[in-house]
């Protein structure tokens, strides 16, 4: 995986929004690289800027409100997306990079029907004719083991359940076998039940047409079930990057150890015990404390990470921390 | 005396529509319920949405009107209490909603918002209430200045504690917790369940704690109902859930819940299907539609809810009930 050339490329992304307040740096000089056929996390809460990124990428962020850094690149197939036209992008969204967000109801028209808005992807990024799309819309239904595809295709989003909804995105998703697929929170408004049947689907679906997929989530568990490598995002940073098992049993920033620590253990030792919480709030990005961006919450937190902040620095084989003293002993 | 005991409880949604806007058809929200809480437990309710696990909750607190059955609040039927004879119960049963958003006035300061409460029951006398308004808020883990701010002000965390603070200033009993940790990041997620756990030690309260979410419900709580479609298909000890767990929902609802460890990849028990339409739900059991082992007589007759072990009560025809009380 190492040795193949990236099909996605961000270098030094740096995502500025102008509002009434100021400037704000949602996103602050983030590389990441995305490779074929895998699955590569993003993790962060509210305001980290993982959600910013991957609108980035898409360039579905206003144009009259942001404004990226000079620095920025973001790299696909020798191109970069930061310089192409609305047109040139419109010939890639959907086709070779597509989406998902976290709502299907509020992604999906509500007043066009399923097989319509399946029908709208493939007229625009295939040359197939009438009969063909209809036959291809139906097999995409069934490949997202939608019950009753041919019904299905005459519905409207509103009579269709929200694991259902999200099956439809994904299916709008794949009809042109995208290269990269971001999913974006895909699961997040979904009961257990129907994310562990969207979960599968996604695996399902990466080993058959073998897409890249970012998945954008704030739930370590679905990291876990899922992803192959994790960048771990804090106010605005990539502050840990990491294959999923180094970062679960070797979590080398404070932020992404005390993340773990916080999800509930379910046994008999640890019930009705307190939790690990992280103290404080995440810095608002008006108010960025100096140094370390994590400083104040920090259990760890010495002078020099009041002063400067750290550099992302590569520790181990496919490790990289922003910590002036990453952690080094086993989780237990 | 049980502290509070919950008998058969039903609340049935009418759905109107057609021509005259008759009622054409019924959601079975809560669907004869019955359960008992003893002072100073806490019970979580577990479900996927639209199981009835809000609306068993609301109604418990008669913030919504039980279309029948019993509510016992310290053997005292509250069900059929007008709005005089509730008055004393509104002090002593308390809520906290999921989104602390819309659950706060955006135009009342904080202080206002206690104050109002704390002057409508009669909690401190007037000399004492700037005073009682800052303590609430110290226990909360707010700062005194907060007073005097607006909703809007505050972290969607901050925002919680007011909730919490809310609800704790008329010194309630009993407290229904909607999904109060659901709206919330990973970190501060942790940091309202601790203030929770401290405060029910501080001020013994009893809780019931509504969440979707198994994980928490499983390390926060004493003993937990599922529920799925209006109906509780098992009661159990949290303690030892993964272990206890014998309905097949319950066992499909942990298994569902993805494990923090990317070396137990497993396959997620998978249920297929949704939750069958509330309007319209199966004949018997109302799990057949997605059951795994289901079986001709679950489609003809709901199981009963019965004793399985001590403290441990099943739904289903296909567990057996067990002598030994281990």
């Amino acid at each position: 995986m190492t040795d193949s050339e990236p099909i996605l490329k961000i270098e030094h992304l740096t995502t500025r929004f102008h509002t009434d307040r100021g400037v704000v740096q949602a996103v602050d000089d983030v590389s990441l690289e995305l490779f074929a056929g895998e699955t590569l996390g993003i993790v962060g809460e509210s305001g980290c800027g993982k959600t910013v990124t991957s609108k980035s990428v898409m360039r579905l962020l206003p144009t009259h409100l942001s404004s990226f850094g000079a620095e920025s690149r973001i790299e696909y197939r020798g191109m970069n997306l930061l310089g192409l036209s609305e047109n040139q992008m419109r010939d890639i969204r959907g086709n070779q990079i597509a989406m998902i967000f976290q709502e299907p109801m509020t992604a999906l028209n509500p007043v066009f029907t399923v097989g319509w808005q399946l029908d709208e992807a493939l007229k625009y990024h295939t040359s197939l004719n009438r009969r063909e799309r209809f036959d291809r819309s139906l097999e995409m239904l069934r490949m997202v083991d939608m019950p009753n595809p041919t019904r299905r295709l005459k519905e409207y989003p509103h009579q269709l359940s929200g694991g259902m909804r999200q099956r439809v995105m994904i299916a709008i998703a794949l009809c042109c076998e995208p290269d990269i697929l971001i999913a974006d929170e895909p699961t997040t408004a979904l009961d257990v039940t129907i994310q562990a049947q969207i979960l599968r689907l996604m695996n399902d679906l990466k080993k058959r047409i073998g897409t890249a997929i970012v998945l954008i989530t704030h739930d370590l568990g679905v990291v876990a079930q899922i992803c192959d490598r994790v960048a771990v995002m804090y106010a605005g940073r990539v502050v840990e990057m990491a294959t999923v098992h180094d970062l679960f049993h070797r979590p080398q920033h404070p932020y992404t150890r005390a993340l773990l620590d916080s999800i509930p253990i379910n046994d008999a030792t640890h019930h009705g015990q307190r939790l690990p919480a992280i103290e404080g709030i995440v810095p608002s990005l008006f108010e960025l404390p100096q140094g370390c961006r994590f400083h104040d919450r920090c259990k760890f937190c010495e002078d020099e990470c009041r002063q400067t902040e750290p550099d992302l620095e590569t520790t181990g084989s496919q490790q990289s921390v922003r910590c002036h003293f990453p952690l080094s002993e086993l989780r237990s | 005396m049980t502290f509070l005991e919950v008998k058969d409880l039903v609340k049935h949604f009418p759905k109107h529509g057609g021509f005259l806007n008759r009622v054409i058809a019924k959601v079975h929200a809560v669907n004869g319920v019955s359960f008992e809480i003893n002072r100073g437990e806490i019970v979580g309710v577990v479900g996927e949405s639209g199981c009835g696990k809000s609306t068993l909750g609301r109604v418990m607190v008669r913030l919504l009107e039980p279309t029948a059955g019993q509510v016992l609040f310290e053997g005292e039927d509250i069900s059929q209490y007008d709005h005089r004879q509730m008055m004393p119960f509104r002090r002593r049963m308390q809520i906290i909603f999921q989104d602390p958003n819309s659950s706060l006035n955006p135009r009342m300061t904080v202080g206002a918002m206690l104050r109002e409460a704390i002057r409508f029951h009669q909690i401190v006398p007037h000399s004492g209430q700037a005073d009682y308004v800052e303590s609430l808020l110290a226990k909360v883990g707010l700062h005194s200045d907060d007073k005097d701010k607006f909703p809007h002000e505050f972290s969607g965390g901050q925002r919680q504690r007011i909730g919490i603070a809310r609800a704790l200033a008329v010194k309630p009993e009993f407290i229904v917790a909607d999904e109060p940790v659901s709206a919330l990041d990973v970190s501060i997620q942790a940091q309202v369940l601790n203030l929770l756990v401290d405060l029910k030690d501080e001020f013994s309260l009893t809780m019931l704690f509504v969440s979707h979410d198994l994980r928490v419900v499983d390390h926060f709580c004493d003993r937990m109902l599922v529920m799925y479609l209006g109906h509780i298909v098992e009661e159990l000890d949290c303690k030892q859930s993964g272990q206890a767990a014998l309905h097949p929902y319950t066992k499909a609802l942990l298994g569902a819940n993805p494990i923090i460890d990317p070396d137990q990849r497993h396959e997620l028990t998978l249920l297929e299907g949704d939750v069958p339409s509330p309007y319209d739900p199966p004949h018997g059991c109302p799990f057949t539609s997605r059951c795994p082992l289901v079986e001709p007589r679950c489609r003809e007759e709901m199981p009963p809810l019965v004793e399985h072990t001590d403290r441990h009560r099943v739904a289903c025809w296909l567990v057996e009930p067990s002598a030994d009380a281990s």
